[in-house]
């Protein structure tokens, strides 16, 4: 069993294409299971054709306690066999989100929801880091396969360099390795070179350039992944082969995170001032 | 390089006597145990006092983070706030809020004595806790809150106020308290006080001290009824009635013509909290815990204040007159009259007990009062304090130990369980007073041992009633055959 967790900036489609890619990897007779590690629980929308009604913290505020539950409860099947569980927690501004997703984790950990003919769990975690219940999933030798998703916006470029942070931290303790950056493409200039010289700074691999494509909304809007929507659509092939590529990927590093300095550089280098060289 | 400038500056001083230096040796040699960087930091809290304030080097430094690895016997901001401010405030009831441990751990108060009916209308030895489930922590616990509240409002409808006494989790998820207070306090027409006192925050107990003061102030000050003021309207503050010993401060005052309006906060209600601000005076015996409220009163209402000292009768009769000569003659002469009434008593206790603990040695390590307010008690008993030290004592508490402590005793801040055996072992006094920490390894080293932090389930210690108690208790401990039992470590 591969345990993976997928991260990045918040609105950077990590829903999307983890949900996406974990159908290729069923459809490639992998048995998979998402975990949502986010209190909106919207993680496994598209595999389960609804957003996910029990949610772990949900149903364990509803019941008393955590301890009042079954696994069964909140572990939905969805589209080709995909295992589907959302953390949930609470409404913004209240309470700690960061505390559900450990507490969910470990309650789906100790009641065997992961059982042994489980190929791949994906853990599909809130926009950055912001505390220590969202490093969870890459904690106590949890995921030890880590992918960032980002693209070539400064923001989202920044996001993916300071969760090489956090892996770094716990790269030593968990040992937890990054698998790689995944551009889901916003089409910036020199988009491609950008993320992949980003990679190479953080001494890991672009392992997939996913291009923009508006049947990934078709999609989304009919609930459910490109794979499953429009399998012969070009775009549904894209999310297939990243499938194929993380299932084969063996080269799982410690990431070398750079500088803020650094990487503005590399925003130089690649687009921004060239651009605004030509215009003048 | 400081080491420099330090000795610099002690040559530039008349050089220390004898005495300082050969308590400095001895401290030296205590610390010698720990390792260089520990060594370095508990050296600035241990010092040869100096009672003339003249030696720099005899200051010790406190109210700073306890050194880790070292066994601290510091409280926590909860334990300031709920154990010692708020929880006295008998027709208040307190709310501990959070998981149920803070509550249950500090459940029967510090034997803050109190008239009324408990759970009718007192509820000073109650434990009321939202027990906090992981549920609460994820989804917030605003709302187990409100309904606790209205619960509490149900279940006791003479309750005259609710105190929110938060622990840590409320503040580390950030729940609103303030705004659940507001809310339901307008509801029910009674104040609701939040307190935001987590134990993560400050160093020790006395920032909860603190912030429970700043609560006082920001709720229920100024809100009381009193139908008549009187020329001679006093506040005792900073007293908790342990053990009754506000019942018997408040007799004296009272025997001198004052009249005491409110107490804070042994056997306080929210009313007597309300009107403070009416009182011509405040008379605060823990300084500690309590000077914030005096100063706010003195800056907002003009309210002078002064501290006081009723621990043996040198104190006492000292402490009596000074109170006496800020009012007018009348008080004057009753206070003589109190004086002369209660002389032969307190002659007779001393007498009674002079011979048998004279010169007896006194080690004392308590909270930010006592180390320094009950010196003058032992010393009418005839006993030396030869070193005495606080928890969580700040800069002024210690200003005012040094010129009450004899020259070489030594001075503790914020001491270890290791330090305090050595100085027993080095000092061999014949009697230690601390707290309930201390107590057992102290009845295992077989020295007689006196809890002073709840006066050992005795009391009251304060004014011409207590007295006798402390002179009978100081005695049964010191000179109990059990001692002789007990091989006392070497």
């Amino acid at each position: 069993m591969r345990q993976i967790a997928v991260y990045g900036k918040g609105g950077i489609g990590k829903s999307t294409t983890t949900q996406n890619t974990v159908a290729g990897l069923s459809q490639a007779g992998y048995k998979c299971m998402i975990v949502g590690c986010d209190p909106k629980a919207d993680a496994t929308r598209l595999i389960l054709h609804a957003k996910a009604q029990t949610t772990v913290m949900d149903l364990a505020r509803e019941r008393g306690t955590v301890e009042d539950l079954e696994v069964s409860e909140v572990l939905l099947t969805g589209f080709n066999g995909i295992r589907c569980a959302e953390s949930g927690g609470p409404e913004p501004g209240v309470g700690c989100a960061g505390r559900g997703v450990i507490t969910a984790i470990n309650f789906l950990e100790e009641n065997g929801a992961y059982d042994a003919d489980t190929d791949f769990v994906f853990y599909d975690v809130l926009g950055d880091v912001v505390c220590g219940g969202f490093a969870m999933p890459m904690r106590e030798g949890k995921a030890k396969e880590i992918y960032i998703v980002t693209s070539g916006e400064m923001m989202a470029m920044y996001a993916a360099n300071n969760i090489s942070r956090g892996i770094l931290k716990y790269a030593h303790s968990g040992g937890v390795r990054l698998g790689g950056l995944i551009c889901n493409s916003r089409k910036t200039d020199k988009e491609y070179e950008l993320i992949s010289e980003l990679a190479k700074k953080l001494g890991t691999q672009l392992i997939h350039f996913v291009p923009r494509d508006n049947q990934v909304q078709r999609a989304e809007l009919r609930r459910m992944t490109v794979i499953e929507y429009s399998p012969e659509h070009p775009q549904a092939e894209e999310y297939r082969i990243l499938a194929k590529k993380i299932a084969d990927n063996r080269d799982l590093v410690i990431p070398t995170p750079i500088s803020m300095d650094e990487l503005e550089q590399l925003l130089m280098d690649f687009g921004i001032m060239e651009n605004e060289g030509a215009v003048a | 390089m400081s080491t420099e400038v330090k000795d610099k500056e002690i040559k530039d001083e008349k050089p220390v006597s004898g005495k300082i230096k050969d308590t400095q040796k001895m401290i030296e040699e205590v610390l010698a145990a720990y390792p260089e960087k520990s060594k370095k930091v508990r050296a600035k809290h241990l010092a040869a006092n100096d009672p003339t304030g003249q030696c720099s080097s005899c200051q010790v430094k406190s109210n700073v983070k306890s050194r880790p690895g070292v066994m601290t016997v510091r409280g926590c901001a909860y334990a300031g706030a709920k154990g010692v401010v708020w929880g006295p405030v008998k027709d208040q009831i307190t709310v501990s809020h959070g998981p149920v441990g803070c509550g249950q751990y500090s459940w029967w108060s510090r034997r803050n004595y109190y008239n009324g009916q408990t759970g009718v209308d007192a509820f000073g030895t109650m434990h009321i806790t939202t027990d906090f489930q992981e549920k609460d922590i994820v989804y917030g616990g605003d709302k187990g809150l409100d309904a606790a509240l209205h619960e509490l409002k149900g279940l006791f409808p003479l309750g005259r106020g609710i105190g929110i006494l938060s622990e840590c989790p409320v503040g580390l998820i950030g729940d609103d308290i303030e705004a659940v207070s507001k809310r339901v306090a307008k509801e029910m027409g009674i104040p609701i006080v939040p307190v935001r006192c987590e134990g993560f925050r400050g160093v020790s107990q006395s920032l909860g001290h603190h912030i429970a003061n700043d609560t006082i102030r920001d709720y229920v000050l100024g809100k009381g009824e009193l139908k008549k003021s009187t020329p001679y309207d006093v506040n005792l503050v900073g007293d908790y009635n342990i053990g009754g010993d506000a019942w018997a401060s408040r007799k004296i005052l009272e025997e001198m013509g004052l009249r005491v309006i409110a107490q804070y906060t042994g056997d306080a209600t929210i009313n007597e909290l309300g009107i403070a601000t009416k009182a011509k005076l405040n008379l605060i015996h823990c300084y500690r815990s309590m000077n914030y409220i005096c100063r706010h009163l003195e800056e907002t209402y003009g309210i002078p204040w002064m501290e006081f000292n009723f621990f043996g009768p040198t104190k006492i009769y000292d402490s009596i007159r000074k109170i006496a000569a800020k009012f007018d003659e009348k008080i004057q002469k009753n206070a003589e009259a109190v004086i002369a009434k209660y002389k032969p008593l307190m002659d007779k206790v001393v007498e009674q007990y002079r011979s048998k603990l004279d010169g007896k040695k006194v080690m004392l390590y308590v909270g930010g009062l006592r180390p320094r307010h009950t010196i003058g008690a032992y010393e009418d008993l005839g006993m030396e304090v030869v070193a005495s030290g606080y928890e969580f004592g700040h800069s002024d508490d210690y200003k005012r130990t040094y010129p009450d402590m004899k020259e070489g005793a030594v001075i503790m801040d914020d001491a270890t369980l290791y330090e305090l055996e050595e100085f027993t072992r080095r000092l061999k006094p014949d009697m230690v007073g601390s707290g309930i920490k201390e107590k057992y390894s102290y009845h295992k080293l077989g020295v007689p041992f006196r809890q002073m932090h709840s006066w050992d389930y005795s009391g009251p210690y304060h004014g011409f009633d207590g007295f006798p108690v402390f002179a009978r208790d100081m005695d049964m401990t010191v000179n109990s055959p059990t001692w002789s039992l007990i091989r006392r470590k070497k």
